[in-house]
């Protein structure tokens, strides 16, 4: 019977987050020892999908799923990871979750230790018993050596680098007798080439040994090399599923961006022959977003895009530049030097910054609608104010600010009850066209726009992306534009940076077709004839 | 209903709850043989006097620095004011004036001592001040006894050194803003002086607010990383807005002795941050919201329930309830407040 059916199947899964769909229709199966690369970009579906597998609770309190998952044949609903773990299904998180102060042998051994009895174990019962370190240390080397690496097993976590830390998780995982399947969340991303492939060796030893493992990465390489068989999520839903064998990076890489039938298609190609921002050697620590070795030159009039997957450092780049992240590295702004670190003197430069994040850093969510619109145009560059006994007291000019307030919610079609409506009551979409005119009023002569449309609906997001356009072409203001969506960047840029790993990856005209840019972000070498 | 819920909701419970109390206290007043025209200019004086030490709080709420239980520094502030003044000798009307000038430098000082640190304390700014005011009161209790004060008003009689607990401010500046256009009916008297002093000082914080710098303090407590980004510097605003508070504190303190009389030193200002924090929020104000308005109101309010209550409530059942009316009151409007604080995200 075993023989027959496949190790897991998971038949028609759908989820959704708050009326979100996050999940279509996903049906895949995966036999015995067989390795599954799953693949898409962020956002896909990919962490969803294995915590359903792997019954986290967030998916119970957010609404359960709808689909079945077989394990062997047999029908299975994990309610607890615990369920799925007694099961002898692993997995190693994107995230550690290691004891820091534990050694190797103790944190792969975790609540399944070796025990010995002793006197107190007659008295007070199993609670009491030794730790049998002897044969915990046999049982670890023993684990530590189905994963392939030279790891010493007295050594604390906290000593540990990544690589080390990485490999002890999988080994942990290992170490149970029962286990059959498991999950590697981006197992590669932390280590070093040696490292990875090391890790990729031992998976195929164990895919060998029957061990069947899911196995998600955005190295396309890794997963060629490595997978039998490739699963491709975008959306929600699987676009691609194809043995290994039939099918090659960029036809991957093409269908994870993919979404070839909305590309608007540009003919016109801009030209420009002033370089107006230059930025070199560019870091910047912003937790989750550092930002290490970036440099480019952006034109006078240009839309520049900078694109790329989560976490690898592009929303870094405008909060390191606009000076709310420290940073350093050479900004050179129409010939002048522009300097780090303050959010003053990047304003006073003329720089101005829709942030990715709304709520905390774009809006002031207790106030109105003009106060929000024209603060920052107001401390920075006095407008809005009304001299009195000279220059003595700088008074708030109400009427102004209502009216160039009302002046943007017309022309953006902002939907409020007027300009005093508090910010926090607009919807998403609404409250980001309020932070773009927040950075129109001060006119500024380079724009950065982070995830202008993240979390807002189609209608707004084609607003926004308009006003941009509008801005650019009419005020021939210079405009940055961040954004997780190749797409969008394409359909609106004049160039594309591509950041992968803190660094630029490459620069590219939004002409050339989506599958360049999808392996740029994968880590590949561009296809030769890259524009820079 | 529906109106009435909109009412309830725009006025809050417990301003709805302590205007009626109010309310009935005024209308019991009668039969419980209390002259009206006595407690109502009772009420009006103790707004007055206390106004200014409530609207004191307004601009740290502003800034984001929550309530400020600090207030007794900028009462000591003033203390220091009035005691160099009449050090000094200065007598007459013109010496509230001297006390406020005298009082500014020691106001400026500490209020940017106190804003330094609570600039390093973000997020637990109100526990803080609470320790700010309570140790600076402690430390005073010394250096009254110590400070080189020989003026024979206010020194202790037998040895010659060290300040009284009380220092009468007769012959100095008593009533130097009460009496300025009073107006006198029968038991009625209205202190026009200081409430148009009060008024002036409210006028001051409002137009403050509608300056391109208190805008950004509003922005600074509204949501500190907007402002930031903005290119606004918060710890200076921060700091602005405590020397702001601690000034008005010590402003406040000084009207409050012209109307009362009498300097109060040593433990005097201990308690008195807690009825100008309960009187600000019965006001309507919260712990990063307040306005004019809110302090006007609440001041009145509070006030008018600390005066009315022992003479109407005492007649009634013929024992001393104020002082447990005004504890639970005021305490119990502190802990409402906390418990609508709004942690991270709003």
């Amino acid at each position: 019977m075993k023989d027959k059916s496949p190790l897991l199947e998971m038949r028609n899964i759908s989820k959704d987050f708050f009326g979100n769909s996050v999940l279509k229709d996903v049906s895949f199966k995966l036999e015995k020892g067989e390795i599954l690369g799953l693949v898409g970009e962020n956002g896909a579906g990919k962490t969803t999908l294995m915590k359903i597998l792997f019954g986290m609770t967030v998916i119970r309190d957010t609404g359960g799923y709808s689909g079945e998952i077989f394990l062997e044949g047999k029908p299975v609903s994990y309610k607890t990871p615990f369920e799925a773990l007694d099961d002898g299904i692993g997995m190693v998180h994107q995230e550690f979750s290691l004891l820091p102060g534990f050694t190797a042998a103790e944190n792969i051994l975790l609540n399944r230790e070796s025990t010995k009895n002793n006197f107190m174990t007659e008295l007070f019962g199993d609670r009491m018993k030794n730790l049998d370190r002897k044969d915990m240390r046999k049982r670890a080397l023993k684990a530590i050596g189905k994963v392939g690496v030279q790891l010493h097993e007295d050594m604390l976590i906290s000593d540990m680098p990544v690589g080390h830390k990485q490999f002890t998780e999988i080994a942990r995982e290992l170490e149970k007798d029962n286990i059959k399947l498991l999950v590697l969340d981006e197992p590669t991303a932390v280590l070093a080439e040696s490292e990875a492939e090391i890790l990729l060796k031992s998976m195929k030893k164990l895919s060998s040994e029957g061990i069947s493992i899911i196995f998600i990465s955005h190295r396309l390489r890794e997963i060629i090399n490595i997978t039998d068989k490739i699963l491709i999520l975008r959306d929600g839903r699987i676009i691609q599923e194809k043995p290994t064998s039939s099918t090659n990076i960029s036809e991957i890489a093409e269908a994870m961006v993919g979404r070839e039938l909305e590309v608007s298609k540009r003919e016109d190609v801009r030209v420009f022959d002033r370089t107006f921002l230059s930025v070199s050697r560019l870091w910047v620590n912003m937790p989750g977003e550092t930002v290490r070795d970036v440099s480019f030159d952006v034109n006078e009039g240009e839309i520049f895009g900078i694109g790329g997957l989560a976490g690898q450092g592009k929303l870094g780049i405008p909060n390191g530049i606009m000076g709310l992240f420290p940073g350093g590295g050479e900004i050179i702004l129409d010939g002048k030097k522009i300097g780090l670190n303050s959010p003053r003197i990047a304003l006073d430069s003329g720089m101005a910054f829709v942030s990715e994040d709304r709520r905390d850093v774009g809006l002031l969510l207790d106030e109105p609608l003009d106060w929000n619109i024209s603060f920052t145009a107001m401390q920075v560059q006095n407008k809005f104010l009304k001299p009195i006994f000279g220059n003595l007291i700088k008074w708030r000019d109400e009427k102004a600010i209502q009216n160039a307030a009302k002046g943007f919610i017309d022309a953006l079609e902002i939907k409020c009850t007027g300009y005093s409506q508090k910010a926090q009551e607009l919807s998403g979409g609404n409250q980001q066209k309020i932070c773009l005119a927040k950075a129109f009023i001060v006119e500024p002569r380079v724009l950065f726009v982070s995830e202008p449309t993240r979390g807002i609906d189609v209608g707004a997001k084609k607003i926004v992306l308009d006003t941009l356009i509008k801005n650019n072409r009419e005020k021939g203001t210079t405009i940055i534009m961040i954004s997780s969506e190749l797409e969008e960047l394409r359909s609106v840029c004049d160039r594309i940076a591509i950041v992968d790993e803190g660094k630029i990856a490459g620069i590219l005209p939004a002409t050339r077709p989506a599958a360049d840019f999808g392996l740029l972000m994968l880590g590949t070498a561009p296809v030769s004839g890259g524009a820079e | 209903m529906k109106y009435l819920d909109r009412i309830v909701e725009k006025t809050g419970w417990p301003r709805l709850i302590i205007g009626l109390f109010l309310f009935s206290l005024f209308i019991a007043a009668p039969f419980a043989q209390v002259k009206i025209g006595t407690s109502l200019s009772d009420t009006l004086i103790r707004f007055g006097m206390n106004g200014i030490m409530v609207l004191a709080l307004v601009p740290m709420i502003h800034s984001g620095c929550g309530l400020n239980f600090g207030l007794p520094l900028g009462i000591i502030a003033g203390l220091l004011g009035a005691t160099i003044t009449i050090e000094l000798g200065a007598t007459g009307a013109a010496s509230l004036f001297i006390a406020i000038l005298a009082a500014t430098p020691f106001a400026l000082v500490f209020g940017w001592g106190y804003g330094n640190l609570l600039n390093r304390v973000k997020g637990n700014e109100m526990m803080i001040a609470t320790y700010v005011g309570f140790s600076s009161v402690a430390f005073m209790c010394m250096m009254w006894l110590l400070l080189p004060y020989s003026s024979p008003t206010m020194v202790w009689g037998y040895e010659g050194v060290g300040l009284r607990t009380t220092i009468s401010v007769e012959g100095f500046y008593l009533h130097a803003l009460s009496n300025f256009l009073a107006v006198r009916i029968g038991t009625f008297f209205l202190p026009t002086g200081m409430l148009l002093f009060m008024g002036f000082v409210c006028f001051l914080v409002w137009a403050f607010l509608h300056t391109k710098t208190g805008t950004a303090m509003t922005a600074v407590g509204s949501n500190p990383v907007f402002a930031r980004a903005s290119g606004v510097n918060i710890d200076r605003m921060r700091t602005i807005s405590v020397i702001l508070s601690t000034w008005l504190g010590a402003v406040g303190i000084i009207v409050y002795q012209q109307s009362f009389g009498f300097i109060q030193l040593y433990m005097g200002p201990f308690y008195m941050a807690f009825p100008a924090v309960a009187a600000i929020l019965i006001g309507g104000a919260s712990v990063n919201k307040a306005s004019i308005m809110n302090v006007l109101i609440g001041a009145f309010l509070f006030q008018g329930i600390l005066t009315m209550t022992p003479s109407v409530m005492n007649s009634i059942i013929q024992m001393d309830m104020s002082e447990v009316i005004r504890i639970i009151v005021s305490n119990g409007m502190i802990l409402y407040a906390l418990t609508r604080v709004k942690k991270g995200a709003h």
